[in-house]
């Protein structure tokens, strides 16, 4: 089943000068056309500037589009009746941790969510533990979230959303402000609710580390999906994806360079292990 | 550390007070400072200072965070008191040339004082004992009537709260927008007062900026959360009286008996 559809989309940026006369027209999005298949864990990689915050923004209803139309399981985002049905099915996930929590307390942060869609308090208090307990932030639940670290900070944004039950979570490069740690703790987070609570995962990243793991990787530029495939299909693709400004992961990069100079390794390396694999026979062989 | 101001000053100790309901307490603290305006007589003042006195007792705040917020009127109290020892009609007491001290100067500048000290000691109780979120909320449904005269209440309190939260955080780039601009040779220390505001200005352009982005994101998840609004939100800590709510409200009504009582028949 599709969790997530969009057919012909198009968004513009419009930047009009002071008389409200349009002074430049910048389009993010160009007669894209997805699929996100529901449960799968999807990577959407990009330059700056090539679209991906902007189709996610799309998909939560935050923005709607100029043309085509987008589904979140059935509900058209631009159907202002059910635009809270969109929200709460798709929630989203953004890059700068302290702008998105609202609460003075974690708990109460995370409860935010299921306030504003009605739901009674026990409840609530049920489904604030369920959350914490799932991103691991239980411990920290009274505290202040000035006080904690960014990928604590991004884990209790996870939560938030975790607490209205989404069927999918976009993340909008929720790791570009955190530490190596930090990014290290929220991906396997966003993993764990991939293979445990089965969520459909968007993950808009342009760090090539985080989606040798996913199910699907999307590669985006100008506006368009240029490259669509299993990790390993795409990072085999190295002299294409230099093309679009996108860089490899080392390991992939190293072994590609010595496939290069003759070295008879496999088709497409992902991980340091792999590597070591296919090496270490050729250097006994010498 | 710059992160851990607070404000209003909150005295986190658990006590039967800290556990009341904000709007108890604020309902209260109203109550409180009109019955000081009621008293005009020393038996009031005795039932005053008891009702502050136990109540100070059972919040178990250590005296000396009370005496504090007493500093802050330090002038406004000398400056009251003197006014009324020497400046009132009476019997002469001492004359101190052009200044004389009365009976009755004596017993309005002693009443005076006392009644500014407990209007205080009085309102700082409720905030060292109410963390600022729980005063919202009380504000929050104790103003629920002015909905009907078209006031936002619940938009108010939720910006109030919102404010707190992010008082820290722009107090931290405060610091970092100043040390970034001291590295480019910024001067905050020197010059006169005129001098000094004008260099603050490289400090409040980038803050404001700031600001306004941190407002735009910030507006932007409260949406994606599905946040529309007071209307159809459930509490995740709704406010309930419990039977010591109850109990407070029965030893206040006692108390403002007992003032307006003692200021009628003695």
């Amino acid at each position: 089943m599709k969790i997530i559809k969009a057919a012909n989309l198009v968004f513009d940026y419009i930047r009009r000068n002071e008389e409200g006369e349009v002074e430049d027209v910048n389009r993010a999005l160009d007669h894209l056309n997805v699929e996100i298949e529901k449960g799968s864990f999807v990577a959407v990689l990009g330059h700056n500037g090539s679209g991906k915050s902007t189709l996610a923004k799309l998909i939560n209803g935050i923005l709607l589009p100029a043309e085509g139309t987008v589904w979140v399981s059935e509900m058209d985002t631009a159907d202002e009746e059910r635009i809270w049905d969109v929200r709460k099915t798709a929630g989203m996930v953004f890059q700068n941790p302290d702008n998105q929590i609202i609460g003075n307390i974690v708990e109460e942060d995370v409860g935010f969510g299921p306030e504003n869609i009605g739901v009674p308090t026990e409840e609530i208090w049920k489904r604030v533990d369920e959350s914490l307990r799932a991103v691991g932030m239980t411990m920290y639940r009274k505290r202040s979230p000035n006080r904690l670290s960014g990928g604590q900070k991004q884990r209790v944004a996870i939560a938030g959303v975790m607490a209205m039950k989404p069927q999918c979570i976009v993340l909008d490069e929720p790791t570009a402000m955190l530490d190596p740690n930090g990014r290290r703790d929220v991906i396997r987070t966003i993993h764990e609710l991939n293979r445990s609570e089965g969520i459909t995962i968007l993950l808009i990243t342009h760090y090539m580390e985080e989606v040798i793991d996913a199910d699907r990787v999307i590669v985006m530029d100008d506006g368009k999906i240029v490259m669509d495939g299993t990790p390993r299909e795409i990072f085999s693709r190295v002299e294409e994806l230099k093309n679009y400004r996108m860089d490899v992961p080392q390991v992939t990069e190293l072994s590609w360079e010595l496939r290069q100079r003759g070295v008879p390794l496999p088709e497409c390396i992902l991980r340091k292990e792999e590597l070591l694999e296919a090496l270490l026979p050729l250097l006994k062989e010498e | 550390m710059i992160r851990d101001i607070t404000i209003g000053q909150y005295y986190p100790v658990e006590s039967p007070v800290h556990r009341l309901d904000p709007r108890t307490k604020l309902f209260g603290t109203l109550v409180y400072i009109i019955s000081l305006f009621f008293a005009d007589n020393i038996g009031c003042y005795a039932a005053a200072t008891l009702f502050l006195g136990a109540v100070v007792h059972l919040s178990r705040v250590p005296l000396r965070f009370i005496v504090r917020g007493l500093k802050a009127i330090v002038f406004l109290l000398l400056l009251s008191v003197s006014f009324n020892l020497f400046l009132t009609d009476g019997r002469t007491l001492v004359r101190l040339g052009f200044l004389k001290i009365t009976d009755n100067g004596l017993r309005l500048a002693f009443f005076m004082g006392l009644r500014l000290m407990y209007l205080v000691i009085g309102s700082s109780i409720m905030t060292l004992t109410t963390t600022p979120n729980q005063l919202t909320d009380g504000l929050e449904k104790s103003l629920g009537f002015l909905n009907r005269l078209r006031v936002p209440v619940h938009e108010i309190s939720m910006m109030m709260s919102i404010a707190l939260r992010f008082i820290p955080i722009l107090v931290e780039e405060t610091d970092k927008i100043m040390k970034a601009q001291m590295a480019r040779g910024a001067d905050f220390e020197s010059g006169n007062l005129i001098q000094r505001a004008k260099n603050m200005i490289p400090i409040l352009v980038p803050l404001f900026v700031s600001a306004f982005r941190r407002a735009t994101d910030l507006a932007m998840a409260m949406e994606a959360r599905c946040y529309r609004g007071g209307s159809g939100r459930t509490k995740m800590k709704p406010l309930h009286y419990e039977k010591r709510d109850h109990m407070a409200y029965a030893v206040l009504a006692a108390y403002l008996i007992a003032v307006i009582a003692i200021r009628f028949f003695f």
